[in-house]
């Protein structure tokens, strides 16, 4: 049976299809955006803790960088024999 | 459960579905229900690193209907008595509680997820720009009493991280406000491409400046799209940049 071999080992080339370049009037590399639009545009890698569900921990780091809305990338249970 | 939970701000809560489909990688502890070799246990964990049949478990957040989930493999770690440590990388939506019960069936004694830490989410590791809770309302302090930028970067990472591993087309300034207004990627806005992509599989489409424009669907593989010099090479299913960021360049009546 072929297993399937897992997202992150694969290696991807960049292939050129036609040459160009970019204006460093428009936009701005992701590193260097200003402050604001980089926290609006950020993510972070949180180590959650056992205990509060991954949603009391979204919205906990709300409350903590002031921001309007967050979002997680895929739940992670609370602390399981504390709930039943 | 414990690990690595990337929260996304704002603006960037629009990756969170290619994070929630990007695999996943644990460390689990299994409990086992009775006796049972380490060779056996090495065994039964191995048959599982297969395309699996899952139903989700009772208290899931998901429709409970039998569903596939790849397990790209499983290293078994250690064992203690009937304590049982391996990691396992998996396609996103493995419920590993289910792994460990399935598990326990085929070893016969049964068993249980005893504990578990995601040390993987997507491009997301547990070795890389981690932080805790603590760290990140340190830091945020630190850096409103300072103004000092660069503490910023110490706990946010830009959302196109979260792209990592999504293959990329890298396009023209001229074409990047037409998709940020919803129109289709198309043969002539291609700059650059990645290999391995397939007719269907989701692409990112990026800026030359290393900026995430949208998230689409592509419709031709890497080859092929290189060979394009009119049509669609990409549906736009989701929008990252926000309009007006490059200048408009297209004329009225080609939308």
């Amino acid at each position: 049976m072929p297993r399937s071999v897992a997202p992150w080992m694969v290696e991807r080339k960049l292939l050129v299809k036609t040459e160009g370049e970019t204006d460093p009037k428009y936009g701005c590399r992701p590193e260097e955006r200003p402050a604001k639009e980089y926290i609006k545009f950020g993510v972070i890698n949180l180590d959650k803790p056992a205990g509060p569900t991954s949603h009391e921990v979204a919205a906990w780091v709300k409350r903590i960088v002031g921001v309007e809305n967050v979002g997680h990338g895929g739940t992670l249970e609370a602390f399981y024999t504390l709930r039943g | 459960m414990t690990g690595v939970l990337p929260i996304t701000l704002e603006e960037s809560r629009k990756i969170v579905q290619a994070l929630l489909l990007s695999g996943k990688e644990y460390v689990c502890v299994m409990k086992l229900h009775g006796d049972a070799s380490e060779n056996r246990v090495r065994a039964v964990l191995e048959e599982f690193e297969d395309t699996i049949y899952q139903r989700p478990p009772l208290r899931a957040s998901v429709k409970r209907q039998l569903r596939t989930r790849k397990i790209y493999y499983i290293d078994f770690l250690e064992m203690d008595g009937r304590n049982v440590l391996f990691k396992v990388g998996c396609e996103g939506g493995t419920y590993i509680r289910k792994l460990c019960h399935d598990v326990g069936e085929v070893l016969g004694c049964g068993a249980h997820m005893q504990e578990l830490r995601r040390t993987r989410a997507g491009p997301f590791i547990e070795e890389e720009g981690l932080v805790t809770m603590h760290e990140v309302a340190y830091w945020f302090m630190q850096w409103k009493e300072s103004g000092d930028d660069a503490i910023l970067r110490k706990f946010i990472q830009p959302m196109e991280k979260a792209l990592a591993l999504v293959p990329k087309i890298y396009i023209r300034d001229s074409a990047v406000d037409a998709i940020c207004h919803g129109a289709n990627l198309t043969a002539p806005g291609v700059l650059s491409i990645e290999t391995g992509i397939t007719a269907g599989s989701m692409v990112a489409i990026f800026t030359l400046k290393g900026e995430a424009v949208a998230l689409a669907e592509a419709q031709a593989s890497t080859e092929e799209i290189l060979g394009m010099e009119h049509g669609v090479v990409a549906r736009v299913k989701r929008v990252l940049m926000p309009r007006g960021t490059y200048p408009k360049c297209w004329k009225r009546g080609e939308i």
